[in-house]
């Protein structure tokens, strides 16, 4: 019986942090889905963590009601992830660089910037931040103390940035951007315009990953430190996710309980499984993402294939 | 009676120094189809684009419904109701029919495929068009693919339709069908235009004709008021003297025996249909007809980059009298079979020259393997970069500037210059001289007879009937992927060659006619 | 009406692409954009921190010529962050995004550090140095090859995949870890045998010699060998390479064979040289950071000594600033990463022109 239980406790964690690749794997998709491959995302979601640290800081001792508090500190991590959505727009959109290159920059900037926010950042008292982000759950004695307002809003997010894509004419148009800019152009959609725009909401979506991981899953400081890697894993998420989001949501529950299970799998002791087999576990969700990659590419289906344009840089005379 | 639908008054187009339309004034009526009818390059997709927002005239003026307007892109067009099917399409592959058509549209309806795509069915079944709403564009064969693109134009509530050349990729079949659609649409009331150098198309489809040549308007005809003969002749014009030096070919010989070719693209379209002829040493074979009809895979099948479904490709060695079989090779092994093919593709700076690269390295493309040194020997390449520069007057500041800044003429020379350098056997030269100034195109004349007279098997595919019949001893017209004729260049009509290449349909159009009833 | 229209569609200016620009002109815009940078580093600390730019400045330059050890210090990352930039230049000149040089590097480190660990001692130094070479750079070139072989035969995306193999060869590592370590702490300590001689009694002149010697090399191996030159056209373009007889699928595995090797090269010096050890923290981003090397010096090996030179000087400076206003040890990513953003900024300037338009066309 404490196997199972074990188990049960085990997938209730897993699940919570599976969130963190919810957000960053959707606001990658939305990227990707306008052509644009941002490998900053590990940086734009440290951004959005310090960001909301910061305003939560700024905050939490001016009396203000603690939900507004929540909702401010969203917002701050959002606006500030967006801003490095709009860095990254300018350098790719409108000075046309490399997207690998700017990204890696962004990320290298991200990690700085966030690592540099933090350590100034002493006044948070985590434990209470964490019952704050935990809302409404946060004094229940069950399961459900895991899920705070963040786990919906990621679930949210996810379905509404589904709908958008696939039954909005917005959706439509973004779409057309990444497989084809020229076609788009051609029927007098904006495409830089576009680009922009969904550039920043996706590096905002993804930004609220690194809040939510240290806020509401981690609940300490030390937590950003894990930021950067969960960032990657987000973007192997969109990969196996085939760049859909309600897929996205099983994918991330799944990537969560991968990423766990080398921590939890061999301390139930009644499994015999070796506390080597830790890293071989966790790099499971990576490996899980090559087979995925190597299968669509060999099958070739149309459907499953990354936007045809991602990576490259749209400019209309070379039409 | 009818109205004027659209009317261009003195519109004239240059793009850099070439005027691709002078001073042309046309109009269309209402309820009317107009074919524009003329050769490659005689400006008349530039005159359409102009109505469609693509270009905008350097002068003159557009009038729609008897106003003057401004069009500036594809999004004021449409404004107009002016919608262009262009010929290559503008589509995006994963998703529906339904979706590409309603992409940009947004008329403040609520976004549901559902009732687009019933409002693109009521289109269909008002014009007759065959389509599933639901189908994704990439499992569409080309004809559906146009259809899609016609009815988003129709869609966007245009009156005007301006059709690109839209029978170049339709089989007799498909073109009948379009055509009745056409004559729907005509009869509803709209204005239809096709771009078109295909007289029996122009015959059996418009109202009346308008002819084009080197950028000018040369006549409106009422179709039922004219022929084939007259057309072929306002299209083609008089004869142009242009005196290129010809010498009678010296001892020809068998070099080259192709015989019975089939080659299926990737769109499943065969593109070449029962090619047989022969190439001999010490002439140069012309290749006619209108771009597209397989020309170029035509020469890629010969130089081991296209693949066959059948045929024969034999080379005859003037050294050991004997047949190589070249069917299936690879560039590689056509080479090390001792076969020396040359070869100067169509596309200069994607496929025979690399452009970021300088002069000499795009000198080693074709020879670099040679030697067993793992390293590159760049100074016989350097050498011959220079000789080129100098025989051929390659204007460039020197041998270490990336061809890619040179202009369209230098490239050629540099290409040419390779590709003769090799010594070649047989020559083969895909519109070698297409946008070169007269004299480095006569240059490139003077280069290719030179190699003729040194016993070389060339073959010259042109588009311009008048150099054609001066420069080459024997000239094949293809058509559609057939050959319709072999005729000889110094006895050829321009008339004759200019109906070998468009008329044959004819034939073909009867028959699937014939087959449908 | 009209005349309003015309305004809409007549933007301000527009932007076509520069065929060539002299050398002297793109340099000085990089240098500009580097010292504009610099600049605006310098205003935010004085804004942020409250402190003098001058010290900030001062302080830039100590952390590389400080002193005879930070000297030292600083060609020696040097040589490792060049060794691993020349590494993915190959791939990159065939335009395949190979960023997967982390996960290269690292499993060539292993391999290097398995050596170690279980010959140390039973095998003469001198083979065992030479096994650890060869299995580093059979191990780079095996974890090279996986993606290489994936595009040649389904043109799967190359940048994902190398992306995640970087991972697993993290958690290879970190799994190789538990298992050497007997009570699991996962942290090895210095291995004793298998390390590289001291020349002229320096632990890093062996190693700076080896990596410009690789460097030069691989110049040579680029622009003037016959595989340098079939890279060059698979990269411009895969039509012509077929026009002229190249096996366009062999060339791709072949480069990334050399990629992936050179990247184990680069692990086997830093372990049998630097480390004498690992962990998963052994490359610690120099793997992406090659990247921005090699892309910034225009995938010309001989330029790199520029551009890591560049990077290493800014990252050591920026962590003497941080020491000296005792600020976080992050400081130097946020430096770097501003001037990065600006290199790869000005890049646009030098690529497009920008036209003004006048209120007519004039010609």
């Amino acid at each position: 019986m404490t196997v199972l239980l074990k188990i049960l406790d085990y997938l209730l964690s897993a699940v919570p942090l599976g969130m963190t690749f919810l957000y960053g794997s959707v606001g990658e998709i939305l990227i990707e889905k306008v052509g644009h491959l941002n490998l900053g995302i590990p940086g734009v979601m440290c951004v959005g963590a310090a960001s909301g640290c910061a305003a939560l800081q700024a905050m939490y001792e001016s009396g203000i009601p603690s939900a507004l508090i929540v909702i401010f500190s969203i917002l701050a991590a959002f606006a500030g992830a967006a801003m490095m959505g709009a860095v990254y727009s300018l350098l790719t959109v409108t000075l046309k660089a490399n997207q690998n290159v700017t990204g890696l920059a962004m990320t290298t900037f991200g990690v700085g910037m966030m690592k540099f926010v933090m350590s100034k950042l002493t006044n948070i008292r985590y434990l209470y931040a964490l019952k704050l982000f935990r809302f409404p759950f946060a004094e229940s004695d069950n399961s459900l103390k895991y899920c705070g307002v963040m786990v919906f809003l990621a679930v949210i997010i996810a379905v509404v940035a589904s709908f958008i894509l696939n039954r909005t004419r917005t959706g439509l148009y973004i779409k057309a951007i990444g497989e084809n800019p020229a076609t788009a152009d051609a029927v007098g959609i904006n495409v830089n315009g576009y680009k922009y725009a969904v550039t920043c909401i996706g590096c905002g979506i993804s930004g609220l990953g690194g809040l939510f991981y240290i806020m509401d899953y981690a609940g300490s400081q030390e937590a950003y430190l894990s930021i950067e890697g969960l960032g990657w894993l987000s973007i192997a998420l969109v990969i196996f996710a085939l760049w859909k989001p309600i897929v996205s949501i099983f994918g991330s529950a799944l990537f969560g309980a991968l990423y766990v299970a080398g921590s939890y799998i061999p301390g139930i002791r009644e499994l015999k499984v070796s506390m080597a087999a830790t890293p071989l576990l966790k790099m499971l969700p990576y490996v899980v993402t090559i087979i995925v990659l190597i299968i669509i590419s060999a099958r070739n289906k149309k459907e499953n294939q990354p936007p045809q344009s991602l990576g490259m840089t749209y400019f209309r005379e070379e039409r | 009676m009818a109205e004027k639908a659209v009317e261009l008054v003195n519109i004239t187009k240059k793009f850099g120094s070439i005027i691709a339309n002078n001073n042309v004034s046309l109009e269309v009526m209402k309820g009317e189809i107009l074919a524009v009818l003329g050769e490659n390059g005689c400006g008349k997709t530039t005159l359409m684009n102009m109505i469609a927002g693509i270009y905008f005239p350097d002068s003159g003026r557009i009038f729609v419904d008897g106003k003057e307007v401004v069009i500036r892109s594809p999004k004021d067009a449409f404004k107009y109701k002016i919608g262009m099917i262009h010929q290559h399409f503008k589509l995006v592959d994963v998703f529906t029919a339904g979706e590409n058509i309603v992409l940009g549209v947004n008329d403040g309806t609520k976004y549901n495929m559902k009732n687009i795509n019933s409002r693109i069915m009521q289109i269909a079944s008002r014009y007759g068009f065959n389509i599933d709403p639901q189908k994704k564009i990439h499992e569409m064969s080309v004809s559906e693919k146009q259809t899609v693109e016609i009815i988003k134009v129709l869609y966007r509530g245009a009156d005007i339709l301006i059709l690109d050349e839209p029978t170049a990729v339709l089989t007799p079949q498909e073109t009948q069908k379009l055509f009745e659609i056409l004559r729907r649409m005509r009869d509803d009331g709209k204005s239809i235009i096709i771009i078109t150098h295909k007289l029996h198309e122009v015959l059996s489809i418009s109202d009346r004709v308008a002819v084009l040549r080197k950028g000018e308007h040369i006549a409106t005809v009422r179709t039922s008021e004219t022929n084939e003969a007259e057309l072929t002749e306002m299209m083609v014009g008089k004869k142009v003297d242009l005196n290129i030096k010809r010498s009678e070919p010296k001892d020809p010989k068998l070099r080259l025996h192709i015989s019975n070719l089939n080659s299926t693209n990737d769109e499943g379209i065969l593109v070449l249909k029962n090619v047989s002829f022969d190439a001999y040493s010490g002439e140069i074979l012309g290749i006619a007809g209108i771009a597209g009809s397989g020309q170029r895979e035509l020469l890629e099948a010969i130089a081991g980059l296209e693949h066959l479904d059948s045929g024969e490709i034999t080379y005859h060695d003037p050294k050991t009298d004997k047949d190589v079989n070249l069917r299936d090779k690879t560039p590689l092994q056509i080479r090390d079979l001792g076969v020396r093919l040359s070869f100067v593709p169509e596309d200069r700076l994607g496929m025979g020259l690399v452009g970021n690269m300088n002069i000499t390295d795009n000198m080693m493309l074709r020879s670099y393997r040679r030697g067993k040194s793992a390293f590159l020997d760049r100074k016989k390449p350097k050498e011959l970069a220079e000789k080129i520069i100098k025989d051929l007057e390659v204007v460039t500041p020197g041998t270490a500037t990336p061809v890619r800044r040179l202009s369209g003429g230098n490239v050629q020379k540099v290409l040419v210059g390779r590709e003769i350098a090799a010594a070649p056997s047989v020559l083969m030269a895909a519109y070698p001289v297409r946008g070169l100034d007269i004299n480095s195109s006569y240059m490139i004349y003077n280069l290719l007879t030179k190699q003729k007279e040194a016993g070389v098997a060339v073959i010259f595919v042109g588009e311009d009937l008048d150099v054609l019949i001066e420069l080459c001893d024997r000239i094949l017209v293809i058509n559609g992927g057939k050959v319709t004729g072999i005729v000889d260049g110094r006895t050829a009509k321009k008339e004759e060659i200019g109906l070998l290449m468009t008329k044959t349909d004819k034939i073909e159009n009867e028959e699937a006619t014939d087959d449908a009833e | 009406m009209q005349n309003k229209e015309e305004k809409v569609h007549e933007p301000l200016f527009h932007v076509s692409k520069r065929s060539s620009m002299p050398l002297w002109e793109s340099t000085a815009i990089r240098v500009a954009s580097i010292l504009l940078a610099l600049l605006l580093c310098g205003l935010l600390v004085a804004l942020f921190l409250g402190k003098n730019p001058a010290d900030f400045y001062v302080s830039l330059f100590k952390g590389s010529f400080g002193s005879q050890r930070k000297i030292w210090k600083l060609l020696k990352d040097i040589a490792v962050l060049l060794c691993i930039s020349v590494a993915v230049t190959p791939a990159f000149r065939m335009k395949f995004w190979n960023i997967g040089a982390e996960g290269q590097t690292l499993v060539g480190a292993l391999a290097s550090a398995a050596c170690m660990y279980y010959l140390g001692g039973k095998i003469p130094e001198a083979a065992l140095i030479a096994l650890m070479f060869v299995s580093s750079v059979l191990a780079g070139a095996v974890w090279g090859l996986f993606p290489a072989v994936c595009k040649a035969l389904w043109n799967t995306n190359e940048t994902l995949f190398t992306l995640m193999m970087n991972y697993v060869a993290t958690f290879f590592v970190a799994f190789c870890l538990i298992k050497w370590t007997p009570d699991g702490s996962s942290s090895l300590g210095i291995l004793e045998h298998g390390h590289l001689p001291r020349l002229f009694g320096n632990e890093y002149i062996l190693l700076i010699i080896v990596v410009v010697l690789l460097t030069v090399g691989m110049y040579i191996y680029l622009d003037y060998s016959k595989h340098g030159y079939e890279i060059s056209v698979v990269g411009e373009s895969n039509r012509t390479a077929c026009y002229i007889g190249i096996d366009v699928k062999k060339v791709i595995i072949r480069t990334m064979l050399v990629s992936g090797a050179v990247c184990g090269l680069a692990g086997f010096l830093i372990v049998g040289a630097l480390d004498h050890s690992i962990t998963t923290e052994t490359v610690g981003g120099l793997g992406f950071t090659a990247i921005m090397v090699s892309w910034l010096a225009k995938f010309n090996p001989l330029l790199m000594f520029v551009t890591s030179f560049l990077i290493v000087f800014l990252n050591q400076g920026a962590s003497q600033v941080s020491q000296s206003f005792n600020i976080s040890n992050a400081f130097p990513n946020v430096v770097v990463g501003i001037i990065l953003f600006f290199i790869i900024g000005c890049e646009f300037f030098i690529n497009y022109k920008i036209n003004f338009r006048s209120r007519k066309e004039v010609k």
